[in-house]
């Protein structure tokens, strides 16, 4: 590739290159906002392909952009979006603060360079890249509180509809939390102890034996790998389960932390892939962000069709053999029941169980009425009830034998 | 080799037809010296990409096929056990055994140790990297980055030349943010009616420029139906080849036999179950 166009005097090409490097950064900064994970070395390659030339033609210098700075399928979706919007001046619905007020050619205006500037000069730098994380934790004394059971015991056994004052949710919330750290701790230590079956490592035992003249005497063992647990769970948003569903956030949250191995998903008239958002360290900002992305609820709950969309799209990538899919829903099905039941079934030939908790089953008088329910049961391991944090915790022996 | 569209149509003459936007990845992976990760569904044709470059740079590939449970000894190196013991075995007592057993000659490559050692920088692929485990993936992320293998009894190996990796993943698992940013990335799409054409044309002998449209167009087709499994390029090649061996010129000529071998394309019992004759019938309507 040839480099570009007629050369600039020494002072005008190092002005011209500031002003490039200023723009680069505030771009990477606005995909970092998008989400997009930009390191150092992907920000000096990209600067690299500037000067090489490729900023002569914005369509090869977006396609290399795009091969450069995105890293998934996401990214790669939304990356052309992106970038027009920062560099054509198209508009897109951003919240880019590094468009000034200054009324726009097609040039970045003064403003946007100088802030970026700024940005690139200031404190911009590898914390940036962090996930938040790391900021301030928004009042929640209860974080990392371990000490004893006695929230876990005093409010083991109400449901969770019947929690009303702030201070028995909080309770509740910090109780889930630590039961699904418990239960993390005691899968994995059952694990390693049923961890059996060794294999010879040659190495090692060669070595060790060279002064038997080779023969092996004494051998040296290598331990299996072992697989851990994944555990999938799609949690039901829908109105009709609104009064537990913060609880359940909570307690999805806390397995996620803990788990090595486990995705979530929300749905109520459709699914929501939200992993991500759980994995967020603090609980009350993961929360925040879910109940946002539960929002949209009351148009009914369309089971059948949330889990289309799961085996259709999310099943392979996340089911592997030791998988355990949890959907905890109320089984009121608006939708088709009958496509409910086919999807259930593709589901159980998928993964190794199915456990479907109903708050609504320790209910007085409940019997799986709702069409739905009764179309997914013949495919579900384990139907249990919960609604309190001992039905969950009641939930383990099951989840160990897995 | 830099310009795009050089690369683009060496690749063509390899067999490969890519887009633009591959073509740019690959300019870009020699320029910036980064390996190049290829997702997307299986049988789009990730693993032809590092074949074909391997026969643009006329250089060896040597293939890792990841899977569960690989570890360092099968993808990095090995020694040659049966030969230690009988060397031990026939110097029994000699002091210095034990560093010459484990040495050079007693080193046995794996495809990784191989890729730094040729003296021509081969195409390395490392094919579903979604199928190792993380522990492998960070070991990699080691390698990738430094291009030097440490072996406890020999020491520290660097490379001799830098491979061109190309790394392939269907997506079974969510590969580690630290392994994406190294790499440059690149989503492979089912191709698109034109460019199937031109697989289709460059892969099968025998196979007219309009069979070849006829196909493609209905092989899109039957990938936008409710299916299991979505036939990829390798199926179109399978049931192009299927065709032309039957000696269809025309779809619409033999129905029966475009009904008959959509075994090629469909390779579930409850898809093949789905494509009744009728679902034949309607798909053919639209292939002009």
């Amino acid at each position: 590739m040839s480099c570009c166009g007629s050369s600039p005097g020494y002072d005008d090409l190092d002005q011209v290159s500031r002003l490039v490097s200023a723009r680069l950064a505030a771009f990477l900064r606005t995909l970092r906002d998008a989400g997009f994970r930009v390191g150092l070395a992907e920000g000096q390659d990209a600067a690299t392909l500037m000067s090489s030339g490729y900023a002569a033609r914005s369509g090869l210098l977006r396609a290399a952009f795009k091969h450069l700075l995105s890293a998934r399928k996401s990214d790669w979706d939304k990356f052309d979006g992106l970038f027009d919007a920062f560099w054509l001046g198209q508009r897109v619905r951003s919240r880019s603060r590094t468009i000034g007020s200054t009324p726009g050619a097609s040039n970045p205006s003064l403003k946007s360079l100088q802030d970026a500037a700024a940005e690139q000069g200031g404190s911009q730098s590898i914390t940036d890249q962090l996930p938040s994380s790391d900021d301030a934790p928004e009042g929640r004394s209860g974080e990392g509180r371990m000490e004893g059971a006695s929230p876990a015991e005093n409010i083991a056994e109400v449901d969770f509809r019947k929690l009303s004052d702030p201070d028995q949710v909080a309770e509740a919330h910090e109780a889930a939390a630590q039961l699904a750290r418990a239960m993390r701790t005691r899968l994995t230590r059952r694990d390693l102890a049923r961890r059996r079956g060794y294999r010879l490592d040659l190495r090692r035992t060669i070595h060790r034996n060279i002064s038997h003249g080779g023969v092996p005497i004494s051998l040296v063992k290598r331990q299996r790998k072992h697989k851990p647990l994944r555990l999938i769970v799609l949690l039901d948003a829908s109105g009709s389960m609104s009064m537990y569903t913060s609880v359940f956030l909570r307690f999805i949250h806390g397995v996620l932390d803990q788990f090595r191995e486990a995705e979530a998903f929300l749905f109520h008239t459709r699914l929501a892939y939200v992993s991500d958002a759980m994995k967020e360290k603090n609980a009350a900002r993961a929360l925040d962000r879910l109940s946002i992305m539960a929002q949209g609820a009351g148009g009914g709950t369309k089971i059948g069709e949330s889990l289309q969309t799961f085996n259709r799209w999310h099943a392979r990538r996340v089911i592997h053999s030791r998988s355990c899919v949890m959907i905890v829903s109320d089984g009121y099905e608006t939708g088709d029941a009958a496509l409910l039941g086919r999807e259930m079934a593709a589901l159980a030939r998928r993964c190794r169980r199915i456990v479907w908790l109903n708050p609504m089953m320790a209910w007085e008088g409940y019997t799986p009425e709702a069409r739905g329910i009764r179309a997914a049961l013949p495919h579900v391991d384990l139907y249990a009830p919960a609604n309190s944090l001992q039905s969950l915790r009641a939930l383990e022996p099951y989840l160990m034998k897995l | 080799m830099k310009n795009r569209d050089e690369i683009a149509q060496a690749l063509a003459a390899s067999g490969y037809i890519a887009d633009a936007n591959l073509a740019t990845a690959i300019s870009l992976m020699q320029l910036l010296r980064r390996p190049l990760l290829l997702e997307g569904e299986a049988g789009v044709g990730k693993t032809e990409v590092a074949k074909a470059l391997a026969k643009v740079h006329a250089t060896e590939l040597i293939r890792l096929q990841c899977y569960e449970g690989l570890d360092q000894s099968s993808a990095l190196y090995e020694w040659n056990y049966q030969r230690q013991l009988l060397t031990i075995q026939a110097h029994r007592g000699a002091d210095s055994i034990e560093d010459q057993v484990f040495s050079e000659k007693y080193l046995l490559e794996r495809p990784l140790l191989a890729a730094i050692r040729r003296p021509k920088a081969p195409v390395l692929l490392i094919d579903e990297i979604d199928r190792a485990d993380d522990e492998f993936e960070a070991f990699l992320l080691e390698l990738l980055s430094d291009f030097q293998v440490s072996i406890p009894e020999l020491g520290t190996i660097p490379a001799v030349t830098i491979p061109h990796v190309v790394l392939t993943s269907n997506g079974t698992r969510e590969l580690s943010d630290a392994l994406r940013r190294r790499c440059l990335y690149h989503y492979v799409d089912y191709p698109d009616v034109d460019r199937e054409t031109r697989i289709i044309l460059a892969r099968v002998a025998g196979a007219s420029p309009s069979l070849s449209f006829q196909i493609a167009r209905m092989v899109e087709g039957v990938r936008k139906e409710e299916l299991r499994k979505v036939p990829g390029v390798a199926e179109t090649l399978d049931w192009a080849a299927a065709l032309v061996g039957l000696d269809v010129r025309d779809l619409h000529d033999a129905p029966e036999t475009v009904h008959e071998t959509l075994i090629c394309l469909l390779k579930t019992h409850e898809d093949r179950a789905r494509a009744t004759p009728e679902v034949t019938q309607r798909l053919l309507g639209k292939v002009a």
